[in-house]
C-alpha cells in the first residue's frame, strides 16, 4: 500500500511537497479517486485533497464560487441547485464507465477539463475557471487568475492548470463562474437518420438562430440505452434551454427546420434532463466492461466519417455529441491506438484520449494524444517550471 | 510629459549593430516589407498609449509565416528584442517599441484563409482585423463574437495578445473563449500549430496561456476563430438613472436575478455629453447615469427578458426608459457607445483605466472614483462594460501639461489598486503593457509573478520577446 497524505491546510500541503523535492521523491496527486487510469502510481506516496474540502465563498449575486480543491463535486452541485445556478460546462461523471467508485472533487473535475454537451456554446470547465490556487512543484503556495469574469491581469495560469491532471502542481483552491438553471428546456428528436444524414442536420440546427445548447447524434446501436429503450430509432436530438416563451418559439422553429430531415417529436423539460445526463455520462458503455473506450475530438463534420474509415477496419461501436465533434468510441477487442490516430490526421486532426480499457491494453497504449516534437518540447519545458524536480509526473496517465 | 515608466536599457550591442541589422533584415524580406528610414519609422513609435514613445530599430513587415520565422531566427540569434505589432491601438503600452527593438508588424499578413459555416469556424491570418470576419461572414448570418470597440482597426493578432473583450462579450466571452487554434512563431524561428477545428486540443492548454499574453509568448500568424450565427433579432433598450450608484446598483440585481443580456454598458453624465455631441444617438440628456442593455433573439424573447429587466430597473428608480425603435436608432446607439473613446479624445487628452470589480463592488468603486478624481482636481468620465464590471474611467488631462499629466498617473493608480482592493483586478481587457506594469505587485504577491515569468521563460528564455512589458523590471529572474 502507498503512504496517503492528506493534508488539512495549504500550508500542511506544501511542507509534504517541499520535503518531497527536497529528495526527489514522486507524489501521485489525487482528488476524489474516481479515476483508475493512475497505473504508474504504484508504491509512490500519494497526496491527496480530501481533506482540503469545503465551500469557501458562493456569492450567487455575482455567480462565482470558491472551493477548496477537495470539496465533492456532489457538495458543490447542492448549494449551487439550491439558488438555482449551475456549472454551465456540465461535468462528466465517468465513474460508471470506468466501474471505479469514489467521490469527485472540483479540484478533479478542472484538473481534467471535464466538459459535457453544452461544450460549443457554454465552453469547456477551462473557461469558467477564475482563479486559482495552488502548490507546484517546489512547495510555494501560488496564486493565480482572480475573481472577476474579464482579467488579463499577466500570464493566464489557470488555464493550463485546467486539464493538466496533476502533472504540473497541486491545485488548492478553485473559482470558478456559474450560470442561473435555464427556467425550462426541451429536445427535438429527429428519426431514423444515418450518421451523415445526422451530421449535416446537426449543422443545419446550430447555423440557425435558435440557440441549441446540446446536439448529439445516439445510432441505432446505443439508442435502447438511452431514456429507458424509449427512443423509437437512431435518434439525433438537439436541446434547447432558456425562459418557457421562448423555449416554445425556438423549439417550433427547429421543428419546422429539421422536418425535412426526418421525422421530428420533442422531449419534455424532464426527459431533456435525463437524456442529456446519460449522453453526458456516457452511459451506453456504462456496460460493465474494460472494452476499450476512445473519446475523439474532432471537427464537427468529420466525426462520422472518422467511424466510417474505423468500421470497414475493426470492430467499433460510437456516438457523437458536440455536433459530431466528440465521439465517444468503444472498439471490440484491442484499442487500436495507431489506427484511430492515423485516420484522424488522416480527416484532418484531432485527438483521442483512451478512457477505459483492460490493464494489459492500457500497459501498452498511448493514453493521451502524443504531441508534435516542437510542442512537445514547449510542455515539457513549461512542466519543468512548475515541478523542476519532476516529482508530479508518476501517476499521470488519463 | 517625463518618461516615468522605464523601458528596459537599450542593449549597446544591438544598437552598435544597427547597420548591419538593418542590411540582414533586408535580406530575409521581400523588397518593401523592411522600414529603417527615420521617417518611416515614426508611425510604429507608439501605440494608442500616447503618452510614451520610442523609436525603435526597424519596423519588419513580413508577408508570410516563414518570414516571420525567419526574422526572430535571426534576431534571438543576436539577443535582439522584438516586439509584435497589430493595428498599434494597445491602450496599455503593450506595442510601444524600444529603441533596440525590431517591431514585427503584421499589417501585410492580411487574408481570411478559410471559412467553413458547417463547422462554423474561421481561419485568418493575424493582420485581419476584428470587424473583416464580423462582415465576412454576415451576409451568411454569421459573427465573431468579440467586439472591442475598436474593432475596425484592431487586429485579431492583437486581439489574442491582449485577450481583447468587448460590449457583447458579456454571453458570449472574450477572446480567450472563442478561439480554437492559432499558428505561431516562437522566439527562435520554431513554428507551431496549437489546437484546430476540434473544440478540444490535446495536452497542455498553450492556446489558454498564448491568449492575453501580449506578445511575450511568440507572434501569432493564423488563428481559427468560432463563428456563431447572428440572432433572429437584437435591441438595444436605454436606461436613464438619477445617480450612478443607483445604475450601478440596478446591474448588479439584473445578473443577480439570473437573466443575461447580451450586453448591459454604462456611461455616466460626462460621457452622455460627449458620446451625444458626437453621435446624436438620443441618449437621455437628464440623467445622471445610463444604462444600454442588449437583449436578442425573436420579438416574444426579448420582451420576455426585457419585461423582467424593466421590473428590476423600476426597482432602481428608472427615470427614463427608452427602446429602439428601428434598427438605424439601434445602430446609432451603438455607434455613441462605440466611439466614446474617440469622442473624448476630440475634447482632451485621456488615459483610459480597466479595472475589473465584482459587480457588488461597482456603486462604492464608482463612487471612490469620483473622489479620487475630484481631490486631484481631475475630471472623468465612465464609459464601461458593466455586466461583467469591467469599469473604465477616461481621465481627462492636457498631454502638454506635465503637472497635469503627473495628476492623471497618479489617479490612475489609486483607481486601479481601488479596484484590487475591492476584489477585482487591474486589467479587464487592455492588458498590462507598460502601463501598468508597476502595479502588479499591488495584485500579486512576488512569488505569484515568479511563477508567471518562469512559466514565460519556457517560451521564451532569453527575454526577447516585448521585453518591457507586464512584469516589473526590477525582480527579473536573470535571462
Ligand atoms: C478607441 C479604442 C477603443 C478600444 N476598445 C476596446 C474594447 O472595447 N475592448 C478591448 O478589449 N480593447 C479595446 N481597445 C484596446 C485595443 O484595441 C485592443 O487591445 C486590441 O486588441 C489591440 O489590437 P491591435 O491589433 O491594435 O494590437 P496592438 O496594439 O498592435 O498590440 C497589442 C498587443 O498584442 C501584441 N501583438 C499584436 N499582434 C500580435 C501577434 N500577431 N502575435 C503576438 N502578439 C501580438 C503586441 O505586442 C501588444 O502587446 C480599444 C482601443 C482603442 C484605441
Amino acid at each position: 500500500m502507498s503512504e496517503v497524505h492528506q493534508p488539512v491546510s495549504e500550508d500542511a500541503a506544501a511542507r509534504i511537497i517541499h520535503t518531497a523535492a527536497a529528495v526527489g521523491a514522486p507524489l501521485v496527486l489525487r482528488g476524489g479517486g474516481t479515476r483508475s487510469l493512475a497505473r504508474n502510481d504504484e508504491g509512490h506516496e500519494i497526496l491527496s485533497s480530501a481533506r482540503l474540502s469545503g465551500i469557501v465563498s458562493y456569492n450567487p449575486a455575482e455567480m462565482t464560487m470558491t472551493a477548496k480543491s477537495g470539496t465533492p463535486l456532489a457538495d458543490i452541485l447542492a448549494a449551487l441547485a439550491e439558488k438555482r445556478q449551475m456549472l454551465a460546462f456540465e461535468p462528466l461523471d465517468l465513474r460508471p464507465v470506468l466501474g471505479t467508485t469514489g467521490n469527485p472533487t472540483i479540484g478533479g473535475v478542472f484538473a481534467t477539463n471535464a466538459s459535457g454537451p453544452r461544450r460549443f456554446v457554454a465552453g469547456a470547465a477551462r473557461d469558467s475557471l477564475l482563479g486559482v490556487r495552488f502548490v507546484n512543484g517546489s512547495g510555494d503556495i501560488i496564486k493565480a487568475g482572480g475573481r472577476v469574469m474579464k482579467n488579463v491581469t499577466g500570464l493566464d495560469l489557470a488555464k493550463v492548470l485546467a486539464g493538466s491532471r496533476g502533472s504540473l502542481a497541486f491545485v488548492t483552491e478553485v473559482t470558478f463562474r456559474l450560470l442561473p438553471v435555464p427556467e425550462t428546456a426541451a429536445t427535438i428528436v429527429i428519426s431514423g437518420l444515418n450518421d451523415a444524414e445526422a451530421t449535416a442536420a446537426m449543422a443545419t440546427a446550430l447555423s440557425m438562430s435558435v440557440e441549441v445548447s446540446g446536439a448529439a447524434h445516439l445510432p441505432e446501436t446505443v439508442r435502447g440505452r438511452f431514456l429507458g429503450g424509449d427512443l423509437p430509432a437512431a435518434a439525433t436530438v438537439l436541446r434547447i434551454e432558456g425562459l418557457s416563451a421562448s423555449v416554445a418559439v425556438r423549439a417550433e422553429t427547429l421543428r419546422a427546420a429539421m422536418a425535412s430531415f426526418g421525422a421530428v417529436s420533442m422531449l419534455d423539460a424532464d426527459a431533456t434532463d435525463r437524456l442529456w445526463r446519460e449522453i453526458r455520462d456516457v452511459h451506453p458503455y456504462a456496460d460493465g466492461t474494460l472494452r476499450p473506450l476512445w473519446r475523439v475530438s474532432v471537427a464537427p463534420t468529420v466525426g462520422h466519417q472518422l467511424v466510417a474509415a474505423l468500421r470497414l477496419e475493426t470492430g467499433v461501436d460510437a456516438f457523437y455529441d458536440w455536433q459530431g465533434g466528440l465521439i465517444w468510441l468503444r472498439m471490440e477487442a484491442e484499442a487500436e491506438a495507431g489506427l484511430l490516430r492515423h485516420f484522424i490526421k488522416a480527416l484532418g486532426g484531432g485527438h483521442a484520449t483512451l478512457v477505459r480499457a483492460a490493464p494489459g491494453i492500457l500497459a501498452t497504449t498511448l493514453v493521451l494524444e502524443p504531441q508534435p516534437d516542437a510542442v512537445a518540447a514547449l510542455e515539457a519545458r513549461i512542466k519543468a517550471k512548475f515541478d523542476p524536480k519532476g516529482i508530479f509526473s508518476a501517476g499521470v496517465t488519463g | 510629459m517625463p518618461d516615468k515608466i522605464a523601458f528596459l536599457p537599450p542593449k549597446k550591442s544591438v544598437l552598435d549593430r544597427r547597420d548591419i541589422i538593418v542590411s540582414d533584415l533586408a535580406d530575409l524580406l521581400p523588397k518593401g516589407c523592411l522600414v529603417s528610414e527615420p521617417r518611416g519609422l515614426v508611425p510604429f513609435e507608439t501605440d494608442a498609449f500616447i503618452a510614451y514613445r520610442n523609436v525603435p530599430l526597424a519596423v519588419a513587415l513580413p508577408e508570410t509565416t516563414a518570414q516571420v520565422a525567419a526574422v526572430l531566427k535571426y534576431c534571438s540569434g543576436y539577443g535582439i528584442p522584438v516586439v509584435p505589432r497589430g493595428a498599434g491601438t494597445s491602450l496599455s503600452g503593450g506595442a510601444i517599441p524600444q529603441a533596440d527593438a525590431v517591431v514585427i508588424g503584421l499589417s501585410k499578413l492580411s487574408r481570411i484563409l478559410d471559412v467553413d459555416y458547417a463547422n462554423r469556424t474561421a481561419t485568418v491570418q493575424a493582420g485581419v482585423t476584428n470587424l473583416n470576419i464580423s462582415e465576412a461572414v454576415s451576409a451568411d448570418g454569421y459573427f465573431y463574437a468579440p467586439d472591442p470597440s475598436s474593432q475596425l482597426a484592431c487586429t485579431i493578432g492583437g486581439n489574442i495578445g491582449m485577450n481583447s473583450g468587448g460590449a457583447h462579450c458579456l454571453k458570449y466571452g472574450v477572446t480567450t473563449n472563442n478561439l480554437l487554434g492559432v499558428k505561431m512563431v516562437l522566439f527562435d524561428g520554431t513554428i507551431i500549430d496549437l489546437g484546430s477545428k476540434a473544440l478540444d486540443a490535446p495536452g497542455l492548454d498553450l492556446l489558454g496561456l498564448v491568449c492575453g499574453s501580449e506578445g511575450q509568448l511568440g507572434i501569432v500568424t493564423e488563428a481559427t476563430v468560432r463563428l456563431i450565427a447572428k440572432p433572429e433579432g437584437a435591441r438595444p433598450v436605454l436606461f436613464g438613472f438619477q445617480s450612478s450608484e443607483a445604475a450601478g446598483a440596478c446591474v448588479a440585481e439584473i445578473i443577480g436575478s439570473g437573466i443575461i443580456p447580451v450586453a448591459i454598458e454604462f456611461m455616466d453624465r460626462p460621457a452622455i455629453e460627449i458620446c451625444e455631441a458626437f453621435a446624436h444617438a438620443g441618449y437621455p440628456m437628464d440623467v445622471e447615469a445610463l444604462l444600454i442593455v442588449e437583449v436578442e433573439g425573436s420579438e416574444a424573447e426579448m420582451d420576455a427578458m426585457l419585461a423582467g429587466i424593466i421590473a428590476i430597473a423600476r426597482r432602481h428608480g428608472v427615470s427614463t426608459i427608452k427602446e429602439s425603435q428601428s434598427a438605424t436608432e439601434a445602430a446609432l446607439i451603438w455607434k455613441g457607445r462605440k466611439s466614446a473613446f474617440g469622442a473624448t479624445g476630440r475634447i482632451a487628452d485621456y488615459i483610459c483605466m480597466d479595472g475589473t470589480v465584482p459587480l457588488s463592488q461597482l456603486p462604492y468603486v464608482l463612487k471612490k472614483t469620483g473622489e479620487i478624481v475630484a481631490r486631484l482636481g481631475l475630471r472623468v468620465a465612465n464609459v464601461f462594460h458593466a455586466g461583467d464590471g469591467n469599469m473604465h474611467p477616461l481621465i481627462l488631462y492636457n498631454i502638454n501639461d506635465p503637472e497635469d499629466a503627473a495628476r492623471a498617473e497618479e489617479a490612475g493608480n489609486e483607481i486601479l489598486k481601488l479596484c484590487v482592493d475591492a476584489g477585482g483586478c487591474l486589467t479587464g481587457e487592455h492588458g498590462v503593457g507598460i502601463e501598468k506594469r508597476d502595479l502588479m505587485l499591488h495584485q500579486f504577491a512576488p512569488v505569484d509573478l515568479d511563477q508567471q515569468m518562469a512559466v514565460r521563460a519556457a517560451f521564451d528564455p532569453q527575454w526577447i520577446m516585448n521585453p518591457s512589458k507586464v512584469f516589473p523590471l526590477e525582480g527579473r529572474p536573470a535571462a
